[in-house]
């Protein structure tokens, strides 16, 4: 239905796309993600006509974008823009109503029982017929959003390309209005569509496209896509992807740091008193990793609550290569490292990724005992000497007092 | 259809509120003629068309002439009511022509606005704002203080320097085929500027004729002709049946050129045909009657306000409503001890209605 061969954009000297290949087949619904300044809106422009592309060729239903005026291309593709400004105070339904600007006559009248169906039926379908008398500027800016959903339905086109259609919406009518796309698209229409929300574009897309830098980094149904492999490249970025636990799609997280600032304090040790002290260094500001931590443990939990970078393993499970290799990344990124109580370590691994560091600061709550096996409380016993030593209730005071100041900075 | 008959409605309520103007300002004047003798001259002058015959004349373009066959409409009269020699001549010379100028001119003002304030999306835009005002002036102007370097009538420098002025600041604006509207705004204001600077140059210059020169940037109607009618007419009235024809095409403009485009309009190519005939229409009212302001800005605004933003109705009723506005406040002009140019009464008038208006109603929020 709609195809785009090797098409390449660029804005002055700056290249906004480059040589992208990609189609949607008819009945499909695309979701095309990506971070700011990816290219969305520009590749959506290539179908609807506003932007001719330097090189390559974009077809819509068999047309190519080029030789076909505004007026065919308009009755193929419709278009939900990003926002609409509207100067002067029309009414909802004269905005729905200019939806049949594409059948209009300039010196007939047209088939105005036509334009009138075609309109009842967008304003009911969006929800949008209660208020269809009101001034388009007196009604909110997530009603303005369906109104413009309307438009694009009256234009009756087989194709729709929607450029962020849920960016101002609250959460019922974001879902509401892309099931409403997805219903569209089961019926037989065709539909790409720019969408910040990754879950909600996992949820209602049956493909996505995965833009960043002008070209397709990922394409595939969004269990492929979705993934940190190409998501922390993407938005430059660490990930982490989960499963909804409700809706059973891909939910994705962003961390708060990303990979190549660095964090300033790292946290060894699980449980309660973990869980308090990164809650505590959090709240304060600073930039915390954490781990290793079994899943499924309490600090782990707030971690993710918070979006601290967690180093997890499997519950009972030994510390494998890679995350030891992180580890050791997290440390001597660190300002400081904090340790809580004798970490669960049983083969010495995390004693010694933490044996270089200088900042050491060892946290220990009252039973601090008998918990960990010999070795590792030996391993520990020595990392301690080298720490300074303080109460859970005055880590952070310790923290900042310890770490040299410059590299503390907060949390941006 | 509901918009259909209130478009309709509307037009023809305004058509007949023109009608009455005219009767009643035909009335006033140094000599009293009662409103019916004034009604029977009117009927007595209008004219059918009843045939069509070729004659040849000789026109003489710039320097050239040559014999041109021209086309030339002949007229039958229905009415023949007895009125008195006088009055008959008052009405159907003096005063007449001078109304039927002012309706035509102010019919124009106001669409040009329309269409300007549309495409700008700005209601503060008015006809003059791509330069077409200062350029007429500077045409003119060039004409009455050294007739001796132009060699033809000041209408038609008036008209070239509208023309020329407007399509310059297009050329200014436009890059690659496409015209951004906020370009040619500041162009527009920059030209506008630099003609100004000339016009106040020859002023300076002007000597015997500085009086005559002010006069006419003032915007007048004194002492028109039926000759001026009929060149301003049928270019007003054909340049507003095409902008008619594209009022949808406005409305959906006024979401944006990208919804525009999405949505079917050939954005440029229309953008470039608003102008043009908006600035023609323009340029015909600027020729014959000077720099008149404020019909162009403040009679469009009104109507929005009455009728609302859509451009089918809003066209039509905004300059009918033009048309009597400048036939009321000309025949103010010309009504007092000593007559007064009527761009100084649309202004005084219409500004301070206009800050009433941005005061009481949400104007401002437009």
């Amino acid at each position: 239905m709609i195809s785009l061969d090797d098409v390449s954009v660029t804005r002055g000297d700056q290249s906004v796309l480059e040589s992208v290949s990609a189609s949607v087949s008819e009945g499909e619904f695309v979701g095309l993600v990506g971070p700011n300044g990816a290219g969305k809106t520009t590749l959506l422009q290539t179908i609807n006509g506003v932007l001719a592309p330097d090189s390559g060729t974009v077809t819509v239903g068999g047309l190519d974008v080029r030789d076909a005026s505004a007026r065919e291309l308009s009755r193929r593709v419709a278009t939900v823009p990003q926002e609409a400004t509207v100067g002067f105070e029309f009414d909802v339904r004269d905005i729905v109503e200019m939806g049949r600007t594409p059948y209009a006559s300039r010196l007939s009248r047209g088939d105005y029982r036509e334009d009138r169906r075609q309109v009842e039926a967008a304003l009911e379908r969006t929800e949008t017929a209660a208020f269809a008398d009101r001034s388009i500027r007196a009604i909110s800016g997530g009603e303005r959003q369906r109104v413009l959903l309307a438009r694009a339905l009256a234009q009756d086109t087989p194709a729709l390309v929607l450029d962020e259609p849920t960016a101002s919406l609250d959460i019922n009518h974001q879902v509401r209005t892309l099931s409403l796309v997805a219903d569209l698209v089961a019926e037989g229409k065709t539909a790409i569509a720019a969408i910040h929300d990754l879950d909600l574009a996992a949820r209602f897309c049956d493909r996505l496209f995965l833009l960043a830098n002008g070209s397709v980094a990922a394409s595939g149904d969004p269990a492929t896509v979705l993934d940190s492999r190409y998501l922390d490249d993407a938005f430059d970025t660490a990930t982490a992807v989960a499963t909804d636990p409700v809706t059973g799609t891909p939910s994705v997280t962003a961390m708060t740091d990303p990979p190549d600032r660095d964090p300033r304090v790292h946290v060894i040790g699980s449980g309660p008193v973990a869980a308090t002290v990164l809650a505590r260094l959090h709240e304060a500001g600073l930039s915390v990793t954490v781990g290793p931590l079994p899943d499924g443990d309490v600090a782990l939990e707030t971690a993710r609550g918070r979006t601290i970078e967690a180093l997890s393993v499997p519950p009972f499970g030994t510390v494998d290569a890679d995350t030891e290799r992180r580890l050791i990344d997290h440390i001597e990124a660190a300002a400081a490292t904090v340790l809580v109580d004798p970490p669960l370590d049983p083969a010495g691994t995390v004693a010694e990724a933490a044996a270089d560091t200088d900042q050491l600061i060892a946290v220990e709550s009252d039973p601090a005992t008998g918990r960990a096996s010999d070795r590792s409380s030996t391993a520990y016993e020595r990392l301690r000497d080298r720490a300074v030593v303080t109460p859970p209730t005055s880590v952070l005071e310790t923290v900042v007092s310890t770490a040299p100041e410059q590299e503390l900075s907060a949390d941006d | 259809m509901h918009r259909r008959a209130r478009t309709a409605g509307l037009s023809s309520g305004l058509l007949v509120l023109l009608i009455a103007v005219t009767l009643a300002s035909a009335t006033i004047g140094p000599v009293d003629v009662a409103p019916l003798v004034v009604a029977k001259a009117a009927l007595n002058a209008v004219g059918v068309p009843a045939g069509l015959a070729v004659s040849s004349e000789s026109t003489r373009l710039l320097w050239l002439s040559a014999p041109v066959p021209v086309l030339d409409l002949t007229y039958a009269y229905p009415f023949s009511f007895s009125v008195p020699q006088s009055s008959e001549i008052i009405v159907r010379q003096v005063r007449l022509p001078r109304i039927a100028l002012a309706a035509v001119v102010g019919f124009a003002l106001a669409g040009a606005g329309v269409v300007m304030q549309g495409f700008f999306r700005n209601p503060m835009a008015d006809p003059s704002i791509i330069g077409v005002s200062s350029g007429a002036a500077v045409g003119a102007v060039a004409t009455i203080a050294f007739p001796l370097l132009l060699p033809f009538g000041l209408q038609t420098a008036a008209f070239a320097g509208a023309l020329a002025a407007a399509f310059g600041v297009y050329l200014i604006a436009s890059e690659g085929g496409r015209t951004p509207v906020a370009t040619l705004l500041l162009a527009g204001v920059a030209v506008q500027t630099l003609l100004g600077a000339m016009v106040s140059y020859m002023l300076l210059h002007a000597g015997e004729s500085l009086r005559q020169a002010v006069y006419w940037l003032m915007g007048h109607l004194h002492a028109s002709t039926w000759a001026e009618v009929e060149l301003t007419l049928p270019l007003a009235v054909l340049a507003f049946a095409v902008l008619l024809a594209y009022a949808r095409d406005l409305n959906v403009l006024l979401l944006g050129e990208v919804d525009a485009r999405t949505l079917g309009i050939e954005v440029e190519r229309t953008k470039r045909l608003l102008l043009a005939l908006s600035s023609v229409m323009t340029a015909a009212a600027v020729a014959v009657a000077g720099v008149i302001g404020f019909v162009g800005l403040i009679v469009p605004h009104v109507m929005r306000l009455l009728v609302g933003p859509d451009h089918r109705v809003l066209l039509p009723t905004s300059a009918l409503a033009g048309a009597s506005f400048l036939v009321a406040t000309d025949t103010l002009a010309r009504s007092g001890p000593a007559e007064v140019p009527v761009g100084i009464v649309t202004a005084a008038l219409g500004a301070p209605f206009f800050l009433y208006l941005l005061r009481t109603r949400e104007v401002h929020a437009l």
